[in-house]
């Protein structure tokens, strides 16, 4: 009886000991792991970004450009056509560009290749380029997300 | 000296530690030769703290300034160029070392009952290597490494579930920029190096404590054995001081390239690399069809190591027959394999385009 008394006693003491150790435990780990994600910097929309002029490119050109936070590949096909994409592979994250001698667009890091349209046509990556809307107003290149 | 000792000994138990230090024995036999990678990797890592700690005095994280300093480092400090190389060098030796004494190992049964904490311990040690040497690549901020670290935490992102948001984790953000390189250089001087040094010394004194393994077919046949200090000790010595020649010949005469400078807006240049001993890893992703059975082919690439990998880990809970005296021969076809498929897909990986 009396050996009872003292172990719920007891009992209830180790409970109320774990129960503030484990709340401050957790206490000063929440910070700890909320610290380790990084922030999410706001990010502005792109409506439209000015990358050249038509002179600059000639035909079976190609050239990058920043559009945002990621690179831009822009192609003027040997037709004179101007295409544009993001120029993120869809594979592992490098930086395609545009092999004139092969007339594909190609990744260096695993061979990818995709097609003059963006469609992955060899090699590891799974979806197509992201394209892009190119607009040409007098001379001056512009490219904006496509809609 | 002696008045030294005398005056420690009088006031601390220096006879127990030196009974302690005396307590390990090394048996003699015809595979001998496996003891001393272990000591190798080791002594690899002390050139690593040692040149690391050096290369501080100089470094400076930051997409504007890495690039920089390490070029200051090896062409305006005084035998910066060879401290740099030294480092490069070492720390690809000991990834060498630690291969070498993980497969003799594991070709030897030692990690069978009651060294099965030894082994955990060691393949902790061997992620850990893998982490520094993932994380020190990047430090110089150049554009193989840049891209080649884009892909690396890219893989680490297309793990279900937590792949997202260690993606995040890893690079500070979404793209790999000056944030990853402020990040990859805590993990590299700061966090890895305390815990490997937990792993490091919890492995070396369950050495102590339980002494040198002996190969599972050589069990029962030992006839002598050396004790291992001073006399293996003396040994280690001699191969530490082989090793130190090999590095500084090697730095010396195959300095360690600087490469170009990262650039976030330029694309991947051909023949990105990652360290070597990712390369079979780099290698087979490239292999790998976009789709394996309707699942993503960077996905079962990425799912069959990590199987692999835990398989290793926990050899030691697989593998039951060993502690009972059996070697079963599947351990060693596996590991024959495992060898082999490293070495092609390592040589591939530098000779075909």
């Amino acid at each position: 009886m009396e050996g009872n008394k003292t172990n719920s006693r007891r009992g209830f003491l180790n409970v109320l000991l774990g129960g503030t150790l484990a709340t401050f435990f957790g206490m000063v780990i929440y910070p700890v792991i909320r610290l380790m994600e990084p922030p999410k910097l706001p990010e502005a929309d792109i409506s439209s970004v000015a990358v050249g002029k038509i002179t600059d490119l000639k035909p079976d050109q190609s050239k990058l450009f920043k559009f945002g936070r990621q690179p831009g590949l822009l192609i003027r096909t040997s037709e004179g056509e101007f295409k544009a994409f993001i120029a993120t592979c869809t594979h592992l994250d490098c930086t395609v560009q545009y092999r004139s001698d092969m007339k594909i667009i190609w990744c260096a890091c695993h061979n990818g290749q995709y097609d003059l349209n963006g469609l992955n046509v060899a090699g590891p990556p799974p979806r197509p380029l992201t394209p892009l809307e190119v607009h040409i107003k007098d001379d001056a290149i512009f490219v904006s997300p496509k809609a | 000296m002696r008045g030294l000792i005398n005056w420690l000994a009088e006031r601390y138990q220096i006879d127990q530690l030196l009974s302690f230090a005396k307590k390990k024995d090394v048996p003699i036999h015809k595979e001998f030769v496996w003891y001393y990678f272990g000591g190798i990797a080791l002594f690899l890592f002390i050139i690593q703290v040692f040149t690391g700690i050096l290369l501080l005095l100089y470094y400076k994280p930051g997409a504007d300034t890495a690039f920089e300093s390490v070029q200051f480092i090896v062409t305006k400090v005084k035998y910066g160029w060879l401290i740099r190389s030294i480092h490069s060098w070492s720390a690809n030796l000991m990834v060498l070392a630690a291969f070498i004494h993980m497969f003799s190992n594991l070709f030897a049964r030692t990690y069978r009952k009651p060294r099965e904490l030894t082994w955990i311990s060691g393949m902790f040690l061997f992620f850990l290597s893998m982490g520094f040497g993932f994380s020190g690549y990047l430090l110089p901020w150049n554009e193989l490494a840049f891209f080649a670290t884009k892909v690396g935490t890219d893989i680490a992102g297309a793990v279900p579930i937590i792949g997202e948001y260690m993606l995040v984790f890893l690079r500070g953000g979404q793209d790999v920029t000056g944030g990853t390189l402020s990040r990859f250089f805590g993990f590299h001087v700061a966090v890895l190096p305390g815990i490997f040094t937990l792993f490091l010394a919890a492995h070396l004194a369950i050495i102590q404590f339980q002494g040198m393994s002996t190969p599972l077919h050589l069990e029962g046949k030992i006839k002598r054995k050396m004790p291992f200090f001073p006399n293996f000790m003396l040994r280690d010595l001699v191969v530490w001081i082989g090793v130190l020649n090999v590095v500084a010949l090697l730095a010396v005469f195959f300095p360690w390239e600087l490469g170009v400078k990262a650039d976030a807006f330029q694309a991947a240049p051909a023949g990105i690399k990652p360290e070597w001993y990712f390369m079979f890893m780099f290698q087979t992703l490239k292999f790998l069809p976009a789709e394996v059975f309707f699942i993503e082919g960077e996905l079962v690439g990425i799912g069959g190591f990590s199987l692999a990998g835990i398989l290793v880990v926990l050899l030691p809970f697989i593998d039951r027959k060993s502690s009972r005296g059996i070697k079963h021969p599947l351990v060693t076809i596996l590991g024959v394999l495992a060898v082999l498929f490293i070495i092609a897909m390592t040589i591939v990986g530098y000779t075909i385009e």
